[in-house]
């Protein structure tokens, strides 16, 4: 099957047009001792047969567990409508709005996102979205470090989520970037540790709240102690639990990022999903990435347009603040569709049931004989539970069983012996967690 | 007259709710410290589901789009994005896949995901003639990041630090952006009287400093640089690396292979040559290819098969690490082989082949009316130049807005940045004869009315509601968030 409309006539119509004989005449520029014949790939199958292909495959993943699983990609609702509306082919099939007039649409959303994004963070503002979670978060590193000017070390929590780190330090090293990470105790910041190391030599301290183990945090004294010292505090957050947590702004931190998997979109087995990057306003120039903003045109009418463009490699090249072009627009259009159906109750609401649903979990759980949950009392909708049994048997046997139980942190950090992340989101019911109880006292 | 916009958060009303979450079925006591807590709540809009609908349906019907309106966006690739490959990423198979399943090891929950990775590698190495893809960059700079990243170990793994890359000044800004990125010096090569890197110059800054140079085949000129393999040999002979910005890939499939060639490296956009949809601006996704040299630095992680069954593979010793936490944007990597599978060998060729056609054509009908700074044949694009209009006050960005009100998207204009007043047009193969009669038949009428009424440009677009924003005011002053009056 080709998409390709032209008639046989049309094609030796436009080749007379053009003043070539036959098709192959096209590619006369290309020497011919570089041309292949053809590609060594199946032929093209009809759309019938690709969607049966394509349907055993997906029959080939279990997707009929009932998810414990958290660490960054959770199993929350997914409205109709934001499929629907974000299924519109005049989303989906459009572009980047460089023409600003024919793109009016993606701008407004955008525009709503970059307020709600803010609303969120508490912080003043927000570019259009970057590619996800990590990268946001190790952009947030290099903005760090472009705004302290000389300075060349990055402090890094050991409690953000790990292959976040992994990411972080990939784009660090290669710019000869110091970084340190400092590790949690209990799953908690090692606050006095963290302390001891902010110097005039910190451009900024990345951290996470709840963070990868699902503990809350004050971090108030850090964040006071890196602003004496004229560094930045970097936090990676979960948008859900900002319905009821301190937001990144009131905390005074400088850079808020985070990933929106979480609000209104699907796991994907990874992506695509977005990330987030907000700051205060003194630092908007430092930003990556694209921003909209609000203004007039010709007429005195409001209009929306790609704004402090300067920044940017489409024009800055070498200079630019970062070389990302691609946002992940329309997951960042979902999200806002998503944000606009909760309003600010039902993101308080969506947040208190995460928290309430795994509080219940945590307690049902800590009745197990064997089972203790380490951080019970200071813990948002994940937390880390220790077995009597080889982690990797325990969730094995509870797959079998029709869980995936929680995430295996053995095979994170292997220093983490027999630990397991759990999570829960508000899809999780009474009944599905007694069931998972029930299933794991059969397993003990 | 002036008008202001309705915005979601202009239509909120006090406690009116969009949606019903889950009931919350369990009795609990507990607190959060109240340290952690926030203040004041997240303003977000209150709004019923109806509101939401029609105020999205609304502005969605302000944009362009493929679906509705010729695009030619040069080095964008606006072709059709078939419906098929929605309806293969939106099952539920696919959708509520949990990555971390993979880091419980329970590979055999997630095969089918898997093959569709290896498949996809798999059918990028035959189209290109590189002997490994990975596809964890979630976009092509993600993945020009990723592959300079790769050519900076592969020298330090031999004990040397590079300090340059060479870039032409007809690339990519994303091109520069990156090599800077990685911690690079970026040298520009001029362009020679054809729009060629300029050979001469080219073999001049060669050098032992040199880490690779990247280029754009066909390049941003929409022209085939028969030299290419000259290319490849004198940066080879100084052991730097050909990096291959597979931006324009859509117009050789089934006709040359970078790999072939002798491009060491190179990344794809899938959303533009294998028709995923662009999103508004992404999500994309940027597979990257590399030949044997280069393969020891691929990133974490990879697929590999294992009897019957497919595993992932975490990096070697000298891989460059992660820049994704699995496997990039594994939703529009489906959509991709999706589209792959539906063309096949003979689609594939055919598309590109097309693709070529069409740019032709277009460029023969408007040679006469438009300057053209390079001659010739042009692959899948053409870049004309308006310097002549703009001696009669109309400039490429008025050509641009006046397209709008006639259903067609605006080309892309000002780049490439080495053509003054450059107008890049890219029909793409998914566009039939008359659409593009119909493309050529306007901007000849726009060159007639720059001769008859040159300021009558200023006011176009007439039809959109709005026409020329003040870019000035927008920065000086700034509005990037509703505020609440």
């Amino acid at each position: 099957m080709t998409y390709t409309p032209h008639t046989d006539e049309q094609v030796k119509q436009m080749l007379d047009v053009i003043g070539l004989e036959k098709e192959s005449d096209l590619f006369s520029s290309v020497p011919s001792e570089l041309q292949v014949h053809g590609i060594d790939l199946p032929k093209g199958l009809d759309e019938f047969s690709t969607f049966e292909k394509f349907k055993t495959l997906a029959a080939k993943n279990v997707t009929n567990k009932t998810i414990f699983m958290g660490g960054g990609y959770y199993d929350h609702i997914v409205p109709s409508a934001v499929d629907a509306l974000a299924g519109r082919s005049e989303f989906y099939t459009s572009y980047t709005p460089y023409q600003a007039e024919a793109s009016q649409g993606t701008l407004q959303v955008l525009y709503e996102y970059q307020s709600m994004i803010c609303e969120l963070s508490g912080m003043d503002v927000s570019n259009a979205s970057m590619y996800d979670g990590a990268s946001a978060l190790a952009e947030s590193a290099l903005m760090a470090v472009r705004i302290s000017r000389k300075r060349n070390k990055i402090l890094i929590d050991g409690g953000i989520n790990p292959t976040y780190i992994k990411v972080v330090e990939t784009y660090l090293s290669f710019r000869d970037i110091e970084f340190e990470i400092i590790d949690v105790e209990n799953f908690k910041t090692n606050r006095q540790a963290v302390l001891d190391k902010i110097d005039e030599s910190v451009a900024g301290y990345l951290f996470q709240n709840p963070n990868f183990f699902g503990t809350m945090d004050d971090f108030t004294a850090i964040i006071e102690k890196l602003h004496e010292h004229k560094a930045l505090a970097v936090i990676s957050a979960y948008p859900i639990s900002l319905g009821l947590l301190k937001d990144p702004g009131s905390m005074g931190a400088d850079i808020f990022c985070a990933d929106g998997q979480c609000l209104g979109n699907y796991m994907n087995f990874g992506g695509p999903s977005f990330g987030m990057i907000a700051t205060k306003e003194k630092y908007i120039r430092d930003l990556p990435g694209r921003i909209i903003g609000r203004t007039l045109d010709k007429d005195q009418n409001e209009i929306f347009v790609l704004t402090m463009q300067a920044r940017e490699q489409h024009i800055r090249r070498h200079r630019a603040t970062s070389n990302i072009c691609s946002n992940q627009n329309l997951i960042a259009v979902r999200s806002t569709i998503f944000m606009s159906l909760l309003g600010e109750e039902g993101l308080e609401n969506m947040a208190k049931l995460c928290f309430s649903k795994a509080t219940y979990l945590k307690e049902e759980l800590s009745k197990l004989d064997g089972i203790e949950v380490l951080n019970k009392d200071d813990s948002f909708n994940e937390f880390v539970i220790s077995t009597p049994l080889n982690s990797d048997d325990l969730l094995l046997k509870l797959r079998d069983k029709g869980f995936y139980a929680g995430i295996n942190l053995t095979n994170i950090d292997e220093k983490l012996t027999n630990k397991v992340l759990v999570s829960v989101t508000e899809k999780r019911t009474k009944e599905q967690m007694d069931a998972l109880i029930a299933a794991i006292g059969e397993v003990l | 007259m002036s008008a202001t916009i309705q915005t979601i958060f202009d239509k909120s009303q006090d406690g009116r709710k969009g949606i019903a979450l889950p009931p919350l079925d369990v009795e609990v006591d507990a607190k959060i410290d109240s340290a952690f807590l926030r203040e004041k709540k997240a303003r977000l809009p209150q709004v019923s589901e109806f509101d939401v609908v029609r105020h999205f349906t609304n502005l969605s019907n302000k944009n362009m789009s493929i679906d509705k309106n010729f695009y030619p966006l040069g080095s964008c690739t606006m072709k059709y994005n078939p419906k098929i490959a929605e309806r293969v990423a939106n099952q539920d198979g696919y959708l509520n896949l949990h990555p971390h399943v993979i880091t419980n090891n329970f590979n055999a929950d997630v095969q089918g995901s898997l093959e569709t990775i290896d498949m996809l590698e798999k059918s990028l190495c035959e189209v290109t003639g590189m002997s490994a893809f990975t596809t964890t960059p979630q976009a092509g700079a993600h993945g020009e990041m990723l592959g300079v990243m790769m050519i900076d170990k592969y020298h330090k793994s031999k004990g040397e630090k590079r300090k340059y890359i060479i870039v032409p000044d007809s690339s990519h800004g994303t091109n520069p952006a990156t090599a800077s990125m990685v911690g690079y010096e970026v040298i520009t090569i001029k362009s020679d009287e054809n729009g060629a890197i300029d050979f001469e110059a080219f073999k001049e800054k060669m050098s032992h400093d040199v880490a690779a140079v990247m280029l754009t085949v066909p390049n941003t000129l929409g022209m085939y640089n028969k030299r290419i393999k000259d290319l490849c040999e004198v940066a080879h002979a100084y052991d730097a690396l050909m990096y291959y910005d597979g931006a324009n890939m859509n117009a050789i499939m089934g006709v040359a292979r970078p790999g072939d060639i002798g491009f060491d490296v190179i990344h794809i956009n899938v959303h533009k040559t294998f028709a995923t949809p662009h999103g508004g601006g992404g999500p994309g996704s940027g597979p990257v290819g590399v030949n044997d040299k280069l393969k020891p630095f691929l990133p974490d992680l990879g697929i590999k098969k294992e009897g019957d069954l497919y595993e992932f593979t975490k990096g070697g010793e000298n891989s460059i690490g992660k820049i994704s936490p699995f496997f990039g944007n594994y939703g529009i990597s489906l959509r991709a082989i999706t589209y792959m599978t539906v063309l096949g060998s003979d689609g594939m060729k055919d598309a590109s082949s097309k693709a070529v056609l069409n740019a032709n054509y277009l460029r023969v009908r408007l040679k006469d009316y438009f300057d053209v700074p390079f001659g010739g044949m042009c692959m899948h694009e053409c870049v004309l130049s308006a310097k002549t209009l703009a001696k009669k006050g109309v400039s490429a960005m008025d050509i641009a807005k006046y397209l709008l009100d006639f259903g067609l998207h605006s080309p892309t204009v000002y780049f490439p940045l080495i053509v003054k007043e450059a107008i890049m047009i890219e029909p793409t193969e998914t566009e039939n004869k008359e659409t593009i009669d119909y493309f050529c038949d306007t901007m000849i009428n726009a060159v007639k009315l720059a001769d008859e009424n040159p300021e009558e440009f200023q006011h176009y677009p007439k039809t959109l509601g709005v026409c020329r924003p003040d870019d000035t005011r927008a920065i000086k002053e700034l509005d990037v968030k509703f505020h609440s009056q």
